[in-house]
Formats: structure tokens, C-alpha cells, sequence
């Protein structure tokens, strides 16, 4: 049988069945009896058999094709006109191929350090990943809005149940913000739907709008979209949230929902609403490089690890937005691809060095129960195979060429060169700020003589963490010593996407 | 030579590796071994690929290895050039780095961070190869930063050490804020010529220096003033120039091997060897030259003037490097780019040799790097001593010494310049590489005669244990001090006068200093026999007999000075308040600065007012409103009652 033609339902479902699977086990059998462990087993095969056949879907997919692959599209409520559409293209496979890739690492980095209600951590795990690939393979905008939506349950969970002390104030933040924000995109949607009779974003993308309904269009994108990413000034919820979330909602958090921001620029904003886009180009340049530089500053000062890397993250974003954006301010015929390219990469290796971040903290805080800076000090006496790990990241996060980190910096800063010397300018500040703010850091936890009891008790990483984190470091250098076959898969679509929205619908 | 290219680059990549990886199960001598011959093979390869540039008519090579990325037409390789200029920079690097390996066995001998070290190093060889052998801007700032990384790391080694952590993160940042610059110049690049490719770039370089680029907007810069000065703030961090160079005497924290090998030899060269290398760019623009000139001016005479006071043996020789460096950067600036990188050469010798002579004093005297507490060792250190000397010689420029050649031509390339024009660039240049010779001399005997010579001022406990260390450690300092003594007098020829780099180095005519020197080229010896008649032979005579003077026939004077001109002295003891100005200005402004963000922008505006304010308000909002609901019938009926009357006055104004 083929299964090739399911696809992405199977990539979407076969998680969720798995995470249903999980809470019919429940907790109420888990510990003590034998089904601890099975269905540990079963959260950790579901997600490894998600991630295998996702490669599969890697090699089946064709470099050279800006259309859309694996489509599936089948009537789902008739009454509306929607479908349950799917398919992906080079925008959507490397980021449906960083959420398989995550997943199964969280679920082996919680294997037994959840104590509380353990199957229901992992089914809310399951449950969203299924719910991201959803996301970011629907093709139809009432699908789409639906995935959208229902993904902020499983994290609403996540943070509200297995979080830290200040967990209700951040997760009522959290969901009010994204919330309000993806309210007016559904809007928007409806507002289309009564302009075509539809809700397949390709005849969104097709329909002549004035620049009024642009712009409105845009801004009620903007509002969904921003938040997630986050923009600046937008952003105050993603530092609580990740605060009290934890480590495994933090990964993906900030490995895979705050790509949905960047996505939804590329997937929507841009080609259904060009003209609106360039309208507010100049504003979104401007929001990124404050997001840059103003964030690189708040990150230098922050006392909680988390904290700090969440700010790292707002200010990475930057560099994804301002790179969507170029297009309109281009002074020669060249930049705009590689503009695109390096958000799309900056995505990817954002989504691969945050993730890591975040599970270093994780290793500490399972130890020593905090997160503050000044509670550690001299970790590498103590445990050197983490410290040479997490040295890797830091420098990974400070943009270092061989690290994934750089390869979409580079491309982005080249890219605004070309459209002004002082977007530039100001997104190369991140070289100084973005290497003292890690650096700084570094120094203060894992270097220097052990500070106190707890650093000197510490016990270096177990094989399960050096799985996770190693597995992580090799993925990390690979792309940053050979970016060619992601970007490989997604100049067609990229160029295709410039062609379309270097054109006016007015 | 594709395989050897390779095999040079990856033999020490791999050796670091392994010794990294695998480190406990090597063991210590398992991991020198494997990097030593992993270097030694580089190094023997380089040699071979050398003498194939030089005597066997090899071609210039132009090689893509790989494809790193392409997209929007940018195709970003990875590959390697190699011409004349590779070739030595390449035999250079390796030599150093092996004779830095050897060494290091001595050195670090009871350390626990043994195969760490050896790890680091080798990574260290395999990054500066990547940046010398490049063909291309992307790979170029890979080993640029590469390489600046591996001084973080190699600095910050003794990581329990607090100085040695923060002199890391120093040098990692203060580098960071020159690849600042680097990195948009290499933008510019781009933007200009659509190619990070060197072949491209230098190929379309006359119509970028006719192009002009609005940084101002309403105020056209020559593009290629604004790409090379660009590339030069890079320069400036890496090879430590004024304002950027207060890394580098910090950077000593770190153990002597490294600071032969990345803080005297090589990395701190990077930036110079990158201007030789972008000389088909530099030329179109005196602008840039000018700045180039001025600023490495500036960094040789004033850091060499720092070198006086300072009482670290290792900080002497590192003020001693900044200074060198500004030498070369002068020579740079004067299109002297063949004399800027024959002096890289002899001074990757002779400045390798007396940080591993240093490092050699240090480990006798028990780690104790303080000279005033030195004196005399000359009787039991006789090696030491004597390559100590060879290195100092040359040094100060020594009639005869590698050092004399490529400074005394330095110093006249910058003599003949003039198409600087007579105005005050071409003075302060020329003033400071003339000058620079009395206080070079001035700070290298000073240091010399403190430690070798007169009384012995250390405690009875040292100097019981005082000896020749072991030959691992002085294996090395010959292995350097042969050819800090005598390459100048077989190289000079060749590399200053005969066109021995080829089209690797591009001199525009009028431009072209050293073939003007060239015409009054008479040989080695004869330059030797008239190095009496010059200025600047007398000038280092003058410095190193104040030296004897003030050191060793009456030390009783230095202190008089001090105290008499305690003004200047507090001047270069804070060196020019340049620490001060960037830990309390630069450092903490920023720290301040993003907390006022932080506090104020973040928690109080953004959340306090405008996410929790609405909240707030909707919270206030929903209290009045509550008012409403009181549960009086009669409230509700005078609530009806109001609306109805104005429902029907509105309807019937309406009418």
C-alpha cells in the first residue's frame, strides 16, 4: 500500500492518536506498576516513528518544485466551503522537520524527571506536535485557524500544570496574548471568505484587494503573527511564560511556536496582502531592529538564565522579520531571496540552538532547583562534558561561523545591506550584544572556581542528557558547515514567493 | 597539491579532535603525539608546497572544495587560494605552532588540562590555516572568527582563575566590536560586486572605486574607502590597533605557549596579512591608507611607550607586540605590504622566541612573572639566556638579525612615501616608526638586563631551585632563535625586491616604495656595513644603552624619575586611561542602559502600563459597571424609565 498520499494526515495524526493513547493509560495505573515504563516507551516510539517517517517525507520531497507537495485536500464542512487541505512546500517541510526532530528530544530529555502526572505530560506533548504539523501544513484558512487555536490548549496545559510558582499569572498572559492577537486573523479570514466564497489561501493569495482592506488585512495578521514571533513591543509575555514553563514547554516554545509568527509573514501576510505588506515594511524593519538592539540590551542585565535566553530569542526573531521585509527597500535587483532565506534559516537554527539552551538550563535546574545566574558559578569543575556543550551553544547563540547560528545572520545582514547601510548597521550590533549577553553568562555560571555546596555536588551529564544535547551539538555544526541542502530545499519556493508578491493585487 | 592542501588543513583539525574527544582514553602522551605529528605533517607539507611556489614554477592555485550555500545568485564556497603569500604565511604558521607544541609538553607538564590544551592548540593551527589559505570572504571570517574563539578559550584555559576568565571574555568582545566592522565591510562587498569570491571581487575592484556609497544620506563616500576602511576596523581588533588593542596585554593571562603562539606569531598577524591580501583593494583608496597609516603610527609609538613601565615579563613583551604590530600596520599603510609582511615574518620569530624564553624564565622561577623580583639569572639559565638575547637583538633591529632587515626597510619604505604628501600623515608616521626604534630598544633591554642581569633579587627558596629547564622547552627557543638570527640576511632579497610575491600583492606605480629603495639595493653585507651611517641604528643603540645606564649602573634613577614625573607615569601605568574609559564608560553604560530599558521600558511601560494597565482598567471598568447591577427594583425602573424618555426624544427629534 501507499501511504505516500497520506502523508502529512498520518505526520498529524499518528501524534495525537499516540497522546490520546497515553491518557487512556493514564497515571492512575503508571507508577508502580509495569505501565511506568510502557508508556513511557509508547510517548518515546510514537515520536520516533513521527520523526522517521518525516524523513521520509525529506527524501520524497522535491528541491526543485515551488509548488506545493503531498497535497491532500478533501471536503470537510461543505456548508462553508472549507477543506481539510494540507500540503507543504520549502517554507513548511524544515520547520515540520525541526517539530518532529524536537519532539522526540523532549520527550527522552523528560523521561524521568517529571514526577507529576507523567503520561498526561506527555500526551499534552504529543497532542501538540501533531497540532504544529497541522499548522504548518494547512492549506485552508479555517483549517489552519483551527490548528492554530487548538495548540494553545496542550501549552496552556503544559505551563499551567507542570510550571513554576507564578505559573497562573504567566500562563493567563500567555493565552490573553496570543489569544487576542489571533482573534483578529480569524477576522481577517472571514472577511476574505465572504470576498471569494473560500477559505484556500491560494485563492486568498489570487484576489484582487483594495489597499484599505490591505492594510486593515495586514494589521490584523500583524497583531496574530507578532506576538507569537514576539516582536517588540509585544513581547513581555514569552520571558513569563518561559520563566515558569517547564523545560520541555520552553523547548518547544521557543524552538516551534514562535516559528508560527515568522511563518505566518511568509505564508500569509506577504502574498495575500503585498501592497499591505509593503506599506508597513518600513515599520516592521524598524519594530525588528529595535527588537535587536533595544532586546540585546535587556538581555544583558537579566539575573534568571531563562529569562535571558528568552530575550536572546525576541532579539534572534529580529533578524527573521527584518530579513521578510527587505523586499520593498532593495536598492539593487538582488536581496530578496536571500533576505527570505536567512529568516527561514535563522528559524531553523534558532529553533535548534534556544531548544538546546533551554535543556542546559533544564540539566541545572533538575540539580540544583534554580535558575538564577548567581546561584552557579564554576560548573565546569564539575561537570566538563555539560560545560563543553553548553560553551558550543552559547557560542552557537552569539552567531559563531560554523554554527548553525550564523549562517542566517550572515545572509540577513548581507541581505540589508543592499537595501541600507544602517539596517545593517544596526542588526551587526548583535555580534557585540549578542556575544556579551551569552558570554557574559557562560562566564559567570561554568566558569570560574566552584562557588558554593550545590556546584560542588553537581554530577555531569547523564547518557540520557548526552544524547539529547549531543545529538542537538551535531545538528547544530552540521548546518553551520553545510547550510547548502536547507537552503537547497527552499530557494524554488522563496523565489516563487518574491515573484508573486513583487507584483501588486490592488 | 589538492591532497596536500587538504591534508594540511585537516591533520590538525582531526588530531584536535581526537585529542579533544578522546582525550582519557590517549592519555597525556597520546594526545601530544598525535598532534604534534599531525602538525609536524602540516608543516613538512607546507614546506613542500612552498618550495613548489618558489623553485618549481607551481601556479597559482584557485580551488573550491565545497559549496557552503547558494541563493539569490550568491554562491558561498568554501576553497582554498595559494599563491607565494599562502605559502609563507602557511610555513610560518605551522612552524611556530610546532615548535609551540613541543614546547608546551615542558610547559604545561603537570597541568590536568593537559590533552584540553593540545586539543585547543591544534583546533587553533587548523582555524588560522582556514583564514590564510581561503579563497573567499565567507571562509575568511570563519577563520577569523574561528581563530577568535580559540583565543577565548585558550586564554580563559585556567577557567577558576578569575582575571583569566574575564581577560577571555575581553578579548572575545573587544574582537567582536572590530568583526563588527569586518562583517559590514563584507557586506559592502557584496552589495558593490555580488561575490564573496577574492577572484571576482579584486577583478571588479576599478569600477567599484568608481562607485560611490551614500552612508549619510546626501553625502557620497568613495565605495571602496567605505569597504576597506570597513575591513580594517576588523583588522584593528584582530591585530590589536589602537583604540581596539587593550585585549591583548590582558590576554597574558592566559599560559605562555599560546601567548607565543595566537598573541605574538600568528592570530594578532591576521589583520595584516588581510590587508596584504585585499591590497588590490587598498589601493584604489588613500583614504583608507591614510587611516591604515595613522592609526598603526599612533599604536607603535604609544603602546611601545607603555612597555617602559611595565613590570609583567610577559605584559613587556605584549606591549612589545602591540607595538611591532603598529610597525607593520605603518608599513601597510605606506603600500609597503611586502615589508609589512616580511616583518610579520622575522617578528613571528623573534617575538615567538622571547615569549617562549619568557615562559622558560617563568617556569624556573616558579610561576613568578614580576621582573623586579628577577635578576641575574643569566649564570643559571645559559640557554635561555642566550636565545633570549638572539631574540632581543633582533627585536631592537640589530645590524645583521632578521629584525634589523625587515625594520630598517620598513622604517625607509616609509621615508621614501611620499605620495603621502609632505602634510602631517607623512610625519606622524614617519616620526613614530623612527622614534618607536629608541623606545624598542629602551624597553627590550630593560626587561633584558632586569632578569638576566644584576643583583638577584629573588627569595633564597627560588633561587635553591633556580635551573636550565628541560629540553623540550629549550629545544624550542633554538629552533627559533636560528632563524630569528639569520633569515633576514638570506630572505630580504627576495621578498622586498624580488617580486617574490608575485600578483599575490598589488602596488599601485606611484605607490610603489620599494622599488625605489630597491635601486640603491646593494646586498645583504652592504646594507649590514652601513647600518652605522643611519639614524636608526644610533637611535637603538640610544635606547638600549639607557637601558644599561638606568637598569644596571644606577638603578637608583628609574625611581627618581617616577617620582618627579609621576603625571606621565600615571599616564602609561593606566595606559592612557583606556581600561578605565571602556570597563566604566563602555561596560557598565551598556549594563546601565539595558537595565534602564529593562526596568523602564519592559516592566514598566510595556507591562505595567499598557498589558497589566489594560487589564487594570478592564478590572476598574467592570467594578463601576458592577455599581449598576444593585439588585434595587427601583434602580432598574429609574434605568428604564431614563432610556425610554431619551429613545423617544431621539425619535421624535428625529422627526
Amino acid at each position: 500500500m501507499d501511504f505516500s498520499q497520506y502523508f502529512l494526515s498520518i505526520l498529524i495524526w499518528l501524534p495525537v492518536l499516540g497522546g490520546v493513547v497515553l491518557l487512556a493509560i493514564g497515571d492512575s495505573h503508571a507508577e508502580g506498576s509495569g505501565w511506568g515504563g510502557t508508556m513511557r516507551a509508547t510517548a518515546l516510539v510514537v515520536s520516533a516513528l513521527t520523526f522517521l517517517i518525516s524523513l521520509k517525507l525529506y527524501a520524497g520531497f522535491d528541491n526543485s518544485l515551488a509548488t506545493m507537495q503531498f497535497v491532500e485536500r478533501v471536503e470537510w464542512v461543505p456548508s462553508l466551503n472549507a477543506f481539510y487541505y494540507l500540503g507543504v512546500d520549502g517554507l513548511s517541510t524544515p520547520l515540520i522537520l525541526l517539530t518532529t526532530f524536537i519532539t522526540p528530544l523532549v520527550v527522552i530529555s523528560a523521561w524521568d524527571t517529571i514526577k507529576v502526572r507523567p503520561a498526561q505530560y506527555f500526551a499534552a506533548f504529543l497532542i501538540l506536535e501533531g497540532l504544529m504539523i497541522g499548522v504548518f501544513s494547512a492549506l485552508d484558512g479555517l483549517l489552519f485557524y483551527v490548528f492554530w487555536e487548538a495548540m494553545l490548549v496542550p501549552m496552556f496545559l503544559i505551563i499551567g500544570v507542570w510550571g513554576g510558582e507564578g505559573r497562573v499569572y504567566a500562563t493567563l498572559k500567555f493565552f490573553l496574548y496570543t489569544f487576542l492577537g489571533s482573534v483578529l486573523m480569524l477576522v481577517a479570514f472571514i472577511y476574505l471568505y465572504r470576498l471569494t466564497g473560500s477559505f484556500d489561501l491560494f485563492v486568498f493569495m489570487d484576489v484582487p484587494l483594495g489597499m484599505t482592506a490591505q492594510k486593515l488585512i495586514f494589521i490584523a495578521f500583524l497583531l496574530a503573527f507578532a506576538v507569537k514571533v514576539p516582536m517588540w513591543p509585544v513581547h513581555t509575555w514569552l520571558p513569563d511564560a518561559h520563566v515558569e514553563a517547564p523545560t520541555g514547554g520552553s523547548v518547544i516554545l521557543a524552538a516551534i511556536m514562535l516559528k508560527m509568527g515568522g511563518y505566518g509573514f511568509v505564508r500569509l501576510s506577504l502574498p495575500i496582502v503585498p501592497d499591505g505588506s509593503e506599506y508597513f515594511s518600513g515599520l516592521m524593519i524598524a519594530l525588528s531592529l529595535i527588537a535587536i538592539v533595544y532586546i540585546g540590551f535587556v538581555a544583558l542585565m537579566q539575573q534568571d538564565m531563562k529569562k535571558l535566553i528568552a530575550y536572546a530569542s525576541i532579539a534572534h526573531m529580529g533578524y527573521v522579520t527584518l530579513g521578510f521585509f527587505l523586499l520593498w527597500w532593495l536598492q539593487g535587483d538582488s536581496g530578496a531571496v536571500l533576505g527570505v532565506s536567512g529568516g527561514m534559516v535563522q528559524m531553523i537554527s534558532h529553533g535548534l540552538i534556544s531548544g538546546a539552551l533551554f535543556l542546559c538550563v533544564g540539566v541545572l535546574y533538575d540539580r540544583v532547583h534554580s535558575r538564577q545566574i548567581a546561584d552557579y558559578g564554576g560548573v565546569a569543575n564539575t561537570m566538563p562534558v555539560f560545560a563543553a556543550l553548553m560553551v558550543l551553544f552559547a557560542m552557537a547563540n552569539s552567531g559563531l561561523p560554523g554554527t548553525s547560528g550564523f549562517v542566517g545572520e550572515f545572509m540577513v545582514i548581507i541581505a540589508s545591506f543592499k537595501a541600507n547601510f544602517w539596517f545593517a548597521f544596526f542588526a551587526a550590533t548583535t555580534l557585540v550584544l549578542g556575544a556579551a549577553y551569552t558570554l557574559w553568562m557562560i562566564k559567570r555560571v561554568i566558569y570560574g572556581d566552584v562557588s558554593n555546596e550545590n556546584v560542588a555536588m553537581l554530577k555531569d551529564l547523564n547518557r540520557r542528557e548526552f544524547i539529547v544535547l549531543g545529538v542537538l551539538a551535531v545538528s547544530v555544526l552540521l548546518i553551520g558547515l553545510w547550510p547548502a541542502p536547507l537552503v537547497d530545499m527552499m530557494n524554488a519556493t522563496i523565489e516563487q514567493l518574491i515573484e508573486r508578491i513583487a507584483q501588486s493585487k490592488l | 597539491m589538492y591532497n596536500y592542501y587538504l591534508t594540511i588543513v585537516l591533520a590538525p583539525l582531526a588530531a584536535a579532535i581526537i585529542a579533544g574527544l578522546f582525550g582519557k582514553q590517549i592519555r597525556r602522551v597520546g594526545a601530544h603525539w598525535i598532534t604534534i605529528l599531525a602538525v609536524g605533517l602540516s608543516f613538512a607539507l607546507s614546506v613542500v608546497v612552498l618550495k613548489h611556489q618558489l623553485f618549481d614554477g607551481g601556479a597559482v592555485d584557485n580551488i573550491y572544495v565545497y559549496t557552503w550555500a547558494v541563493t539569490d545568485g550568491l554562491r558561498m564556497e568554501v576553497g582554498f587560494l595559494v599563491d607565494r603569500l599562502t605559502a609563507l604565511m602557511m610555513v610560518v604558521v605551522t612552524f611556530v605552532s610546532l615548535t609551540v607544541h613541543i614546547y608546551t609538553i615542558g610547559y604545561m607538564h603537570d597541568d590536568p588540562g593537559y590533552q584540553r590544551f593540545f586539543s585547543y592548540i591544534s583546533l587553533f593551527t587548523f582555524s588560522m590555516l582556514m583564514l590564510v589559505m581561503s579563497n573567499n570572504f565567507l571562509q575568511l571570517f570563519f577563520g577569523w572568527e574561528a581563530v577568535g574563539l580559540m583565543s577565548y578559550l585558550l586564554i580563559g584555559f585556567w577557567f577558576k582563575r578569575e582575571t583569566a576568565i574575564f581577560a577571555g571574555l575581553k578579548a572575545f568582545l573587544v574582537n567582536r566590536v572590530g568583526d563588527f566592522g569586518f562583517i559590514l565591510g563584507i557586506a559592502a562587498i557584496v552589495f558593490m560586486t555580488n561575490s564573496l569570491d577574492y577572484a571576482t571581487v579584486f577583478a571588479s575592484a576599478e569600477a567599484v572605486a568608481a562607485q560611490n556609497i551614500e552612508v549619510i544620506s546626501g553625502t557620497p563616500w568613495n565605495a571602496m574607502t567605505v569597504i576597506c576602511i570597513l575591513l580594517f576596523i576588523g583588522a584593528m581588533g584582530k591585530s590589536a590597533q589602537a583604540p581596539l588593542h587593550v585585549w591583548l596585554p590582558d590576554s597574558m593571562e592566559g599560559p605562555t605557549p599560546i601567548s607565543a603562539l595566537i598573541h605574538a606569531a600568528t592570530m594578532v598577524t591576521a589583520g595584516i596579512f588581510m590587508v596584504a591580501r585585499m591590497s588590490p583593494l587598498y589601493e584604489l583608496s588613500e583614504t583608507a591608507l591614510a587611516v591604515v597609516i595613522v592609526i598603526g603610527a599612533i599604536t607603535a609609538f604609544f603602546m611601545g611607550l607603555v612597555g617602559i613601565v611595565q613590570n609583567d615579563i610577559k605584559r613587556v613583551v605584549a606591549y612589545s607586540t602591540l607595538s611591532q604590530l603598529g610597525y607593520m600596520t605603518v608599513a601597510l599603510g605606506a603600500s609597503a605590504y611586502s615589508a609589512a609582511i616580511f616583518h610579520l615574518m622575522t617578528h613571528a620569530f623573534f617575538k615567538a622566541l622571547l615569549f617562549l624564553a619568557a615562559g622558560s624564565v617563568i617556569i624556573a622561577m616558579h610561576h613568578e612573572q614580576d621582573i623586579r623580583k628577577m635578576g641575574g639569572i643569566r649564570k643559571y639559565m645559559p640557554i635561555t639566556y642566550w636565545t633570549a638575547l638572539v631574540g632581543t637583538l633582533a627585536l631592537i633591529g640589530f645590524p645583521g638579525t632578521s629584525g634589523f632587515f625587515s625594520k630598517d626597510l620598513l622604517i625607509e619604505a616609509v621615508r621614501e612615501s611620499h605620495w603621502l604628501g609632505q602634510g602631517p600623515v607623512y610625519w606622524i608616521a614617519y616620526l613614530s616608526v623612527l622614534l618607536g626604534v629608541f623606545v624598542t630598544a629602551l624597553y627590550s633591554f630593560r626587561m633584558f638586563f632586569l632578569v638576566f642581569h644584576g643583583k638577584e633579587r629573588m627569595d633564597a627558596e627560588t633561587k635553591s631551585h633556580l635551573h636550565e629547564t628541560p629540553w623540550v622547552v629549550t629545544v624550542p627557543l633554538v629552533m627559533l632563535a636560528i632563524p630569528s638570527a639569520i633569515i633576514g640576511w638570506y630572505t630580504v632579497q627576495p621578498i622586498l625586491f624580488g617580486n617574490y610575491f608575485g600578483d599575490a600583492i598589488v602596488v599601485a606605480g606611484n605607490h610603489d616604495v620599494l622599488a625605489k629603495i630597491g635601486e640603491g639595493w646593494h646586498g645583504s653585507l652592504l646594507l649590514v656595513q652601513h647600518a652605522v651611517q643611519t639614524p636608526i641604528f644610533w637611535l637603538a643603540a640610544g635606547g638600549a644603552i639607557t637601558a644599561w645606564f638606568l637598569y644596571l649602573k644606577r638603578p637608583d634613577i628609574p625611581a627618581t624619575i617616577k617620582d618627579k614625573l609621576s603625571v606621565l607615569y600615571n599616564l602609561l601605568d593606566r595606559k592612557y586611561y583606556m581600561d578605565d574609559l571602556y570597563i566604566k564608560g563602555f561596560a557598565a553604560g551598556g549594563r546601565a542602559f539595558g537595565r534602564t530599558l529593562w526596568e523602564k521600558g519592559d516592566q514598566f511601560l510595556i507591562d505595567g502600563v499598557l498589558v497589566n494597565g489594560t487589564a487594570n482598567s478592564v478590572v476598574r471598568l467592570a467594578g463601576v459597571m458592577r455599581q449598576l447591577q444593585t439588585g434595587y427594583l427601583y434602580t432598574y425602573a429609574f434605568a428604564m424609565i431614563i432610556g425610554l424618555t431619551m429613545l423617544l426624544g431621539w425619535l421624535i427629534w428625529l422627526r
